[in-house]
């Protein structure tokens, strides 16, 4: 897809989020914001999946013979959600039921509600990296070529458990797996560096055995060539380190960890979404 | 009361290595997990058959967990294997977000469960486990009582879809269960029929409910005797119809009161026929080293403490 397109697509994305955290108040905004670009290029660009004649993505759980994502750092599912509806898995009208009793769209993703396009519930840091192994090493048991992402959060580096998957998937040679870090250096205490240093996260999987890179997480053209480019070895892991603003695209939500939780009042989902206008064969859901 | 005799004892993971090896050569799907614990678990036969179906976790449950979910989607049904402290509450959120509510076909089989581990001590020792597993939604908890029956419920769980938390434990114990069962998650089995007082054991204690049945033959007293190899879903109805008959129970596990059978079995007839109910368990603590027998003696998990029990439970009704 035109890279151009992707963004007007993303500009949707945003629009979305911003909307669906406003109308209940509650809602993780500033990484959803963030990591749009990345989903918007894996869903419509990088990944091979299932679709009908119309091009709308077909849910398949156990995903045969197509490319797998997971969501680990579950708290930004407004933009999972948008994304997954604009692919085509289940109504874009749904997407007004975000967080409400009795949606299919749970604060956090969850397989419960059966909503088309989730896989396994997250929100629970630190356990998306691990569930990616076992996909990857599934695939490889089925003789399934296909390639498996998931994406995490920087602060979500410091739980035990990603140090597991980070020595399992080296080991086990699961070259069919890219792990991606949204490398925004905040979380809800404060700035990452601050909270908890997580130091040399490249040098870290370096020593794990990863193959580690880097892409800048708000240039569509830099996450298309860097996903593209990043798959070559059969037998090593990937891991991307995704440079991302919190809050992109909105400009009083940029930068600050103080937007990771929190939503828009009236006044300020106006501002917001002018600085997103809708784009040619775009709507609003 | 029905004579049950044995020619030879063998451990209940035994059960569980010939149940995987035996599934490894019937159903492609099935993939063998462990965390550093392949031999404890009696896995060597399936690693040597199938080797590209074995993954070793190295010594990292919570990773393995996450892992076993993930196989589940490309169609794989994980048997994650690990003592039962290192597969139940080390790991217990990632159990809960990962499997149980994520809703994934995971088998938790889980050995050295209880005081029967024996000289390791209490931080091996896990006396909660089933108590952990049964609150979870989704969760199927079985405890099987010997060779046989630990054989055969490996292999009906592979054959179920959810997540199951499969437990079994480590000392040599009696083979009294037929070779050719079929295993039926959920049914309860009645080993012995009475009209005096009704025992419901699970696990190891089910051998010492038997020896404690003829103890209580020879007083006069005939029991129900039944199996309770699932915890969750509880066979309700198999333990109502023989209380009915009865009118006072025991329930008896290598598990804390808190949590374990007797306090299924307590809801069950709090809420439908409340009887006298005695128990048989562990009292709120933890346990120690020791052999296995002095183990189960010290903290009163024997025929003879069934016995004195349900000699109470009897005395009760009123």
């Amino acid at each position: 897809m035109e890279i151009q397109q992707l963004q007007h697509i993303a500009t949707q994305v945003r629009r979305d989020i911003v909307r669906m955290v406003h109308a209940v108040n509650s809602g993780h905004p500033g990484g959803s914001l963030g990591c749009t670009d990345l989903l918007v290029a894996l869903y419509f660009d990088v990944m091979h999946l299932k679709r009908d004649e119309q091009g709308a993505a077909i849910f398949d759980m156990n995903a045969t013979d197509e490319d797998l994502f997971f969501l680990s750092n579950g708290h930004i599912s407004p933009v999972f959600y948008s994304v997954l509806a604009r692919s085509g898995y289940f109504p874009v009208s749904e997407l007004a039921t975000f967080r409400k009793l009795d949606s299919r769209l749970q604060g956090h993703p969850a397989t419960a509600e059966h909503l088309p396009g989730i896989r396994i519930a997250s929100g629970s840091l630190g356990q998306g990296l691990s569930v990616a192994c076992g996909a990857a090493f599934a695939k490889r048991l089925n003789g399934d070529d296909k390639h498996v992402y998931v994406l995490m959060g920087d602060g979500e580096q410091q739980e035990g458990q990603i140090w597991e998957a980070a020595t399992f998937a080296p080991h086990h040679k699961l070259g069919n797996l890219t792990a991606i870090i949204d490398f925004n250096g905040q979380q809800i205490d404060g700035p990452t560096n601050l909270v908890m240093n997580n130091r040399d996260l490249g040098a870290k999987y370096r020593a794990f055995g990863w193959n580690v890179t880097e892409m800048k997480g708000n240039d569509m053209s830099d996450i298309i060539k860097t996903l593209h480019e990043s798959k070559n070895d059969p037998e090593v892991p990937t891991l991307i380190l995704m440079e991302t603003e919190m809050g992109f695209g909105v400009d009083f939500m940029m930068g600050s960890h103080k937007w990771h939780g929190v939503a828009p009042n009236d006044e300020q989902l106006a501002v917001a979404l002018n600085q997103l206008p809708i784009t040619a064969g775009m709507s609003d859901y | 009361m029905k004579k049950y005799t044995y020619t030879e004892k063998k451990d209940t993971r035994s059960g569980f290595g010939a149940g995987i090896l035996e599934l490894g050569r019937t159903n492609p799907n099935v993939v063998a997990l462990t965390a550093d614990l392949a031999g404890s678990l009696k896995l060597e036969g399936f690693i040597k058959e199938f080797p590209e179906r074995y993954v070793q976790c190295g010594i990292s449950e919570a990773n393995m967990i996450g892992v076993s979910a993930g196989l589940t989607i490309g169609g794989k049904i994980p048997f994650a294997t690990s003592f039962a402290n290192f597969a139940t509450g080390r790991v217990y959120d990632q159990i809960r977000q990962s499997v149980c509510y994520s809703n994934k076909n995971v088998k938790i089989c889980a050995s050295h469960a209880g005081l029967t581990l024996g000289e390791d001590g209490a931080t091996h020792q896990i006396l909660e486990d089933i108590g952990m597993m049964k609150m979870l939604p989704n969760m199927t908890v079985i405890n099987p009582c010997d060779f046989n029956q630990t054989k055969a419920a490996t292999i009906a769980i592979a054959d179920y879809e959810g997540p199951v938390y499969l437990r079994f434990g480590r000392p040599v114990v009696p083979i009294f269960t037929p070779a050719d069962q079929k295993f039926e998650i959920g049914k309860a089995i009645v080993l012995n029929e009475g009209p005096d007082v009704s025992i419901f054991a699970t696990g190891h204690l089910v051998w010492e409910a038997i020896k404690a049945g003829e103890m209580l033959a020879e007083q006069g007293i005939e029991a129900d005797i039944i199996n309770i190899h699932t915890i969750k879903p509880f066979d309700e109805e198999a333990v109502l119809a023989s209380v009915r008959k009865t009118r006072c129970a025991v329930s008896a596990e290598e598990h804390q009161l808190n949590g374990g059978l007797g306090d299924s079995v307590a809801q069950a007839l709090a809420r439908n026929f409340p009887a006298p109910l005695e128990m048989i368990g562990v009292h709120d603590s933890f346990g120690e080293s020791g052999t296995p027998d002095q183990l189960m003696k010290k903290y009163g998990l024997t025929a003879e403490k069934i016995v004195e029990a349900a000699l109470r439970a009897k005395s009760r009704v009123v």
